[in-house]
């Protein structure tokens, strides 16, 4: 795979019109189309031209006996519930004043209504994006690559293409390199690693482990003592790991925990009941698995939405913020590999694929994203804006699709 | 606001008694059942028809037939559009969440024309969406629907257009005009087709139930952003004996997007959880208003966006979309979607574990081993079934987890594999010891030759590519 791609490059094969640099100038014109549009409005509101439906051509129909001849008015009553429970507000990342280096941090959770439902409560705490960064060279896919080429190898560089050029509100470090498979790189590697980051960008880090969980747990341990009261967000702590240890260290140092369990909801509630005999529950988010499209997110859907449920419910173990591992989405096939050539490119087809298993799980209830393409963090991060700007939509405007000509 | 009724709305309470109680219990077998409690709780589980009972259709149950109906009603109606065997079904919604039963129907997609189009080009946009189809874990993956727009508001054009587009496809069809004029030109062209017709609105609701009624054509409700008229409109076209509906509250991008979003959840909450009936009719999504805001952008931008609004349509409880990019990639992800979304999630998430053969294998014959998450055997084995390829596939028991979450979640390991090449009895059937493992398992290569004694040869990452490693790489 990782030939082929580099044969793919050395072909120069670029999409031209590089779906990030549409977005960039759309960006542009979206600007001017705005001052457009209103003036357009004030346009049609002097010439009363909105799109008025059509006159009535046919003549009035017989008013059979029974057939209403004028509209029978009604209300819809908008069905607005409450719920007892409410989802735990976590916070991540610390400023100098509250021990850390940060300069900023974020807050996820405290929903008491599910996933967008703004017309019975506002989002409490819009969801957050970080974005990967991996300490060593890895097979990535065509799309991605085009994007990280440069810095591949130089985990600091890539943090900061991540917040300043792709508009992270977090970075995750994953130090795949500490792998006793791969490089086994020690724990004093890994705090080097990380420091380089904290120097390099200023938002709050996502430390990611290699998936071993007894050097997870040593590599963990060093990184969150060096880094005592950052609040970095611990990924992952999981049921074969010695999970007292890891809870212990992550509340002495001030972190908070992240609880990945394989989609079993009552796995999720197991581990968190573990944690809760060392961690409070605000130090506490939950992964509970993200499935690519195609390959598993009904899976993934049903379960987060079920638990966003269940938490506003009242069961008090699910009532954590989730996390999603959507750069997963890449795992389908479809979202990396040339297709034929009705499928193609596969350039905008890659990062469709993961923002569409974003946008299934953001629906679920999801309030942290890890994920990977730069265009698919800037739609998501621009659709979050959108659903929870209070802006009404302009119903006049949309109306007449019909007669549209694109 | 209509009152709730008993039976409906309500799947998880109806139990196979409740159905029983209403079946003529004769045990007859007719339905090909073993007994009225076995048919029972297939009705419950909505696996069979309440029709497949004959004695039932006899003229003393009527009665029985029609409290059964009732009872079995869904909150939100299923309306066919179309006829013969592409006709579509359109809502018939038990719940409001998948996890509480599952969704029927699929959200059907439908790509438009315009009767401004040369012929040519209306010609290649139907073959292109007639042509649309992928093949995913055993199912063909399809575009429904084609929806004929006036741009022109001439009957004439319209006329000709919906006749051109009836000769060429017998995919159902959309008309959609706010004229009725216009629309009952677009119908005399296509007078059995039973098309769903767009739209009624407060002003040209009367004409276009004299349509639907005339025609015996589904009919469109819209009423943008506009919750009341749009209950009130459905109200008036019930009582005028337009029993067909189709729900459209406006699709709004950019800033619209949250109305968009609350409206379709809110009409879904109150057919569902509130017994609503002017909202239960399916919900018609038009993702293709973000071309409306198109100025200069690229195409591609607009197909990029009308693809995600249409995403979380078909998540957010769209029964119908209109959409206008036909372009294969910003399609794929919502056929694949949707078909995700809409499956039962009542079935199991695993296969058996075991041994599977392919194209009678010898003792010659390359082993490799998959997991039995559904989704990743299916993969692989329809990868290796198409290459005609000889093979044995070791499915290993991984609880429903895939190569990679597998191996990170310890639900794949050297010991599972181990166990797995000894109880399939794969070392009777070929005469090498080699076994090719999923490339995303190459972590735990070493501990697999350790614990079985097999020597490992790490495949490809993607089991697409197994045919060809198969052909260059393997040797007894």
């Amino acid at each position: 795979m990782a030939e082929k791609k580099k044969k793919d490059e050395d072909r120069g094969i670029n999409f031209s019109s590089d779906l990030l640099d549409l977005l960039a100038k759309f960006q542009e014109i979206e600007l001017q189309d705005f001052e457009m549009e209103v003036a357009n409005l004030e346009l049609w509101l002097e010439s009363g031209a909105l799109p008025k439906q059509f006159t009535p051509q046919l003549k009035a129909a017989p008013s059979l006996r029974g057939r209403p001849a004028e509209l029978l008015k009604t209300q819809f009553m908008a069905p607005i519930e409450t719920y007892p429970g409410k989802i735990v507000e976590v916070k991540l990342g610390a400023t100098k004043g509250e021990g850390g280096t940060r300069g900023g941090s974020v807050v996820i959770g405290g929903e008491t209504s599910p996933a967008f439902y703004t017309f019975e409560r506002p989002v409490v705490h819009p969801p957050v994006v970080t974005l990967d960064v991996f300490d060593m060279e890895l097979p990535l896919s065509k799309a991605v690559k085009m994007h990280v080429k440069d810095v591949i190898g130089d985990p600091a560089a890539w943090a900061k293409l991540a917040v300043e050029k792709f508009g992270a509100d977090m970075v995750t470090v994953h130090l795949i390199s500490i792998d006793p498979l791969l490089k086994d790189a020690t724990p004093k590697d890994a705090v080097k690693t990380v420091e380089e980051i904290l120097q390099a960008v200023d938002v709050p880090l996502v430390i990611g482990g290699c998936g071993d969980p007894v050097k997870d747990t040593a590599v963990f341990a060093e990184i969150t003592e060096t880094f005592a009261g950052e609040r970095f967000l611990i990924s992952s702590l999981t049921q074969d790991m010695d999970v007292e240890r890891c809870a212990k260290f992550v509340k002495k140092n001030g972190h908070v925990a992240l609880s990945f369990t394989p989609m079993d909801l009552n796995l999720a509630r197991e581990l968190n009941r573990r944690l809760y005999d060392y961690l409070g529950k605000e130090d506490i988010i939950m992964d509970l698995t993200t499935a690519a499209l195609g390959y598993g997110l009904d899976y993934a859907f049903t379960n987060m939405e079920r638990a966003r449920l269940a938490g506003l419910m009242g069961d008090e173990e699910l009532a954590h913020p989730m996390s999603s591992g959507t750069t997963n989405a890449w795992a389908a096939r479809e979202a990396w590999l040339k297709m034929a050539p009705e499928w193609e490119p596969r350039e905008l087809r890659g990062p469709l694929w993961e923002v569409t298993t974003a946008f299934t799980l953001l629906l679920a209830g999801v309030d942290l994203f890890m994920m990977m393409h730069p265009a698919a963090v800037k739609t998501l991060k621009e659709i979050t804006a959108q659903l929870i700007s209070g802006k009404k939509a302009d119903a006049s405007k949309f109306a007449d699709w019909v007669s549209v000509k694109p | 606001m209509s009152e709730k009724k008993k039976g409906k709305a309500g799947i998880k309470e109806l139990s196979p008694i409740d159905v029983y109680k209403l079946l003529p219990k004769t045990n007859c077998k007719e339905c090909g059942e073993e007994n009225c409690m076995a048919f029972a709780t297939k009705i419950v589980n909505r696996e069979v028809n309440v029709d497949q009972c004959t004695p039932l259709l006899k003229k003393e149950n009527t009665k029985a037939y029609g409290e059964l109906k009732e009872m079995l009603k869904p909150p939100v109606k299923e309306v066919i559009v179309g006829v013969g065997e592409k006709a579509v079904k359109l809502g018939g919604k038990l719940v409001m969440y998948r996890h509480e039963f599952t969704y029927f129907n699929p959200t059907a997609l439908a790509i438009d024309v315009t009767d401004e189009l040369t012929e040519e080009e209306l010609l290649s946009r139907i073959k292109k969406t007639e042509q649309f189809s992928y093949e995913y874990i055993g199912y063909t993956l399809r575009l429904d629907m084609i929806a004929i727009r006036s741009t022109s508001g001439e009957p004439e054009k319209f006329k000709a257009a919906v006749k051109k587009v009836v000769e060429k496809t017998d995919l159902p069809l959309i008309l959609c005009t706010f004229n009725a004029t216009v629309a009952e030109a677009g119908l005399m062209a296509a007078p059995k087709s039973k098309p769903l017709l767009y739209a009624a609105t407060v002003e040209n609701w009367k004409d276009m139930a004299e349509l639907a009624l005339m025609y015996g054509c589904p009919l469109v409700v819209s009423a943008p952003n506009d919750l009341n008229g749009l209950v009130s409109l459905t109200k008036t076209l019930l009582a005028y004996g337009v029993q067909d509906l189709v729900l459209d509250p406006g699709t709004f991008a950019n800033e619209g997007l949250a109305d968009t979003l609350n409206n379709f959840t809110m009409l879904r909450r109150a057919a569902c959880k509130s017994g609503e009936e002017l909202a239960g009719f399916p919900l018609m999504g038009v993702p293709m208003t973000v071309w409306m805001d198109k100025g200069e952008v690229a195409d591609e931008v607009m197909k990029w966006r009308e693809a995600h609004l249409a995403a979380m349509l078909i998540v957010r409880f769209a029964d119908v979309l209109v959409m206008h990019g036909d372009d294969g990639w910003s399609l794929l992800p919502n056929a694949v979607l949707r078909q995700n979304i809409y499956t039962d999630p009542r079935k199991p998430v695993a296969v058996e574990p075991g041994l599977k053969e392919f194209g009678s294998p010898d003792e010659n014959s390359p082993v490799l081993f998959t997991t039995n998450f559904a989704l990743t055997y299916y993969t692989v084995a329809s990868d290796i079934e198409n290459s005609k390829t000889k093979a044995y596939l070791i499915v290993v028991e991984t609880e429903g987890s895939a190569v990679d979450s597998g191996v990170a979640g310890r639900k794949l390991t050297a010991e599972k594999v181990a166990d797995a090449i000894k109880e399939t009895g794969i070392e009777n059937k070929v005469k090498h010891r080699k076994i090719i493992i999923p490339g995303k398992a190459s972590r735990i290569s070493g501990e697999i030759e350790e614990l079985s004694g097999w020597k490992v040869h790490v495949g490809p990452r993607d089991s697409s590519e197994i045919p060809k490693y198969i052909i260059d790489k393997w040797q007894p």
